[in-house]
């Protein structure tokens, strides 16, 4: 066992015991099909809490987007992210020569699944913002790619803004029924309807 | 049963005997439900044959973290009850609704308070370990909340976190002290009494589910349980106070005080469990099942309940009574 690999225990096992990273399975069985997972971003421990919610075997090929400016900024946080987990280093800052989906794209072109938070950067209160338009053009190239909603429950609750020390508090990742881009549909409707399968699967107290 | 013989061994014999009694029937009962789920009709895959099941299952697990607990000693048994009160205190603090600045509170409860009061089971600190909670962490928790400088809720933020802590580690930690209690004559045999415990709470729990459903009375508070009576409450402890008095000779007491001591400790634990009715009631759940779809609900709570609220009453009285100290 590599060290990777060892951290990359203790890191699931840390997520499970403070937040339970329970995976409800609704909408599809975690099988280890090509897909691409789209979910609500409200903290950093989101990709942790849906990689700890995967199957062991799943979570091998399943991968993280990461900004390459701030992930590789220090040797730890580089390892963790290129051994650990395995991430695809996406340019916060565009430059004109190069599409910034770009490795995404090779990465699924490879076979790879991908964990993708289409808002583009942390809501904190309420209702996901509107969705970026990555996830359309990925839809567009990749038709044989399975789109799964995701779902982050209670994960701003284990640690707010500002704090250091998680506190122990249960959260679920609930995973829904694959979309597809229907034949000649808009980019906007396409978002809306993808935002919306999303929220859908926010549990409610009944 | 020649009773003994049965005295005349060793107490570890005697433990080892205790938990073969206990896993024979298990295993059964479970042979028995395997072969009843085998038939192919509405009775043995009905909604009851299920939860049937899944109780069952609960009470083997229960049963085998037991018997884990005890050939691990004082040691391992502090560290699985402690891990128990953990997840329940997780369960609970994800059913209410905390805020912001309750942050440093839960910080403190989790990783402090749960640690330090297990410490001091494990060494028998008793007299500290009753009062550590209700005097020191009842001062400390609101004083960290208040530093936080959130005025808003301030007394209910701070009653469920208190709430939570006496429940989940205050009265689960008695179990583990129950297991270290040491009376004269009876050194060693604390896995008796813990056991003593669980059984009568057990008994009273059925029971009284049994009980309410052939009485059919009108129940005590229709908005909270519509199962609870008095009638069946009743019957309930005094099933269990008859199965205390049939064990009082794995216990220290006498067949007497055996009996009034299983009536008490069912008693409060099947009031326990009403009460964690209520308050699934308030939090708008039903079943801490994990169907139920809401976020913190595993169920866990719910199977620890009883035991929270009948182990302390259960281990203040005998430690009052019987005058043990340290």
């Amino acid at each position: 066992m590599s060290a990777a690999d060892l951290m990359g225990f203790v890191l699931a096992l840390l997520a499970r015991l403070i937040t339970g990273a329970q995976g409800h399975w609704k909408g599809c069985p975690p099988t280890a099909e090509q897909r691409i997972y789209f979910a609500n971003h409200q903290s950093h421990f989101d990709w942790v809490l849906i990689w700890a919610a995967l199957p062991k075997d799943l979570r091998l090929n399943t991968r993280p987007i990461a900004a390459r400016d701030y992930w590789t900024a220090t040797p730890l946080k580089h390892w963790l992210t290129r051994e650990v987990f395995n991430a695809v280093y996406v340019a916060r800052t565009r430059t004109d020569d190069q599409d910034p989906l770009e490795p995404l794209a090779d990465a699924l072109e490879r076979g790879d699944s991908l964990v993708i938070f289409p808002e583009g950067t942390r809501s904190n209160a309420g209702d996901p913002m509107p969705f970026k338009s990555g996830l359309y053009h990925l839809a567009e190239q990749f038709p044989q790619v399975q789109l799964v909603p995701a779902w982050v429950d209670n994960v701003q609750r284990v640690m707010p803004k500002g704090e250091v020390v998680p506190v122990p508090i249960l959260c679920t990742v609930t995973f829904g029924a694959p979309l597809h881009l229907g034949p000649g549909e808009d980019k906007r409707d396409f978002l809306a309807r993808a935002r919306a399968a999303v929220l859908a699967l926010r549990p409610r107290i009944a | 049963m020649n009773l003994g013989r049965l005295r005349a061994l060793g107490v570890d014999q005697q433990v080892a005997l205790l938990f073969l009694i206990l896993f024979g029937l298990l295993v059964f009962v479970s042979v028995a439900a395997l072969l009843h789920a085998l038939r192919d009709d509405a009775a043995a895959n009905g909604e009851a044959a299920r939860r049937f099941r899944r109780d069952l299952r609960a009470v083997w697990v229960g049963s085998l973290l037991f018997w884990a607990a005890w050939i691990s000693g004082p040691v391992g048994a502090t560290l699985f009850f402690g891990l128990f009160s953990f997840l329940a205190l997780r369960e609970f603090i994800t059913l209410q609704h905390t805020r912001r600045s309750d942050h440093r509170s839960l910080i403190l409860a989790f990783f402090f308070v749960l640690p330090i009061q297990y410490v001091i089971v494990a060494n028998r600190h008793f007299d500290l370990f009753t009062v550590f909670i209700p005097v020191y962490v009842f001062f400390a928790i609101p004083v960290v909340s208040a530093m936080a400088g959130d005025p808003h809720r301030f007394l209910e933020r701070n009653a469920k976190i208190q709430w939570g802590i006496v429940v989940c580690v205050y009265g689960l930690s008695h179990a583990p002290a129950l297991l270290l209690l040491e009376f004269k004559g009876y050194e060693g045999r604390g896995a008796f009494l813990l056991f003593f415990l669980v059984v009568v709470a057990a008994v009273a729990q059925v029971v009284q589910e049994l009980a309410s459903r052939w009485l059919r009375r009108r129940p005590v508070a229709r908005q909270i349980s519509r199962s609870f009576s008095w009638r069946s409450w009743l019957m309930g402890a005094l099933a269990a106070g008859a199965v205390g008095l049939l064990l009082y000779w794995i216990t220290p007491f006498k067949a007497g005080q055996a009996g009034v001591i299983a009536v008490v400790a069912a008693g409060c634990g099947t009031l326990g469990e009403f009460v964690m009715k209520a308050l699934k009631r308030d939090a708008g759940v039903h079943h801490w099942g994990n169907r139920s779809g809401v976020t913190g609900a595993v169920g866990l709570l719910d199977r620890v309940a009883p035991l929270c609220f009948a182990a302390p009453v259960f281990f203040h009285s005998v430690r009052w009574y019987f005058k043990l100290t340290p």
